[in-house]
């Protein structure tokens, strides 16, 4: 690559790779505060899932930048990394969140909506008529 | 300038552990503690490659892809554990 032999080149890789290292290790930072900030594990599960994998990307993105700084060479490694991040952290993600709902855990109190799985159970009443081989079955419901 | 940034992002990164490794100690249900670990292993990675960057090798590239691999599939293997109560049915 040595059509990239130049200064400004130089200079301008290695604003960006300084830029991409802060502005990546600053966002894994407030996601890790939100983690620990946040008030019920559904709220906790934005950071984790969304703002870490941006991230770490951009930590990749600036050392993949900082490789083509010093060697003048491309290492797909990192890139790869990205993918497989950007790949597994929604399923993870998703799993997590059937193991809270599967668990019930409580939601905070000025959460408003819950899914289905939270909600109470739709149970059906007993029949006003009684049943004709179960003696007394019908007399709770009965005036 | 890539040295102060290497410098700023190493200390961000570390107390983003410290905090994942506070919400995995104190956690109070099961699903917080797994969703810390989760993060944990995401910012190791991300450490690695700032170590990566301090030293300008390319040694650790193969580490951080294993860590990434291992810790997803650790992590669904445990989420498939409290799901079902079992692994491989």
């Amino acid at each position: 690559m040595a059509w990239l032999d130049k200064a400004w080149i130089d200079t301008a890789l290695e604003a960006m790779t300084a830029f991409f290292l802060v502005a990546g290790a600053l966002i894994t930072f407030i996601s890790s505060f939100g983690m620990v900030h946040l008030r019920d594990f559904y709220l906790r599960m934005h950071g984790p899932a969304k703002a870490t994998t941006l991230g770490v990307g951009l930590i990749l993105i600036a050392c993949m930048l900082y490789f083509v700084l010093i060697e003048r060479t491309f290492h797909i490694q990192l890139l790869l990394v990205t993918i497989f991040l950007l790949i597994t952290a929604p399923i993870s993600a998703h799993l997590l969140a059937k193991v809270a709902l599967h668990q019930k855990l409580p939601s905070d109190t000025t959460t408003t909506g819950a899914p289905s799985e939270l909600r109470e159970e739709d149970v059906a009443q007993e029949p006003d008529t009684p049943h004709p081989e179960v003696p007394g079955s019908g007399q709770r419901h009965s005036p | 300038m890539i040295g102060i940034a290497l410098w700023i992002s190493f200390f961000l990164v570390a107390m983003a552990i410290v905090l994942n490794a506070y919400r995995l100690l104190v956690g109070p249900s099961l699903p917080d503690r797994i969703i810390a670990l989760d993060t944990m292993y995401v910012n190791s990675i991300a450490l690695i490659i700032l170590y990566t960057i301090w030293l300008s090798t390319r040694v650790y590239f193969e580490g951080a892809l294993l860590i990434a691999m291992l810790g997803f599939i650790s992590t669904v293997a445990v989420c498939k554990y409290l799901l079902r109560g079992d692994i491989i049915e």
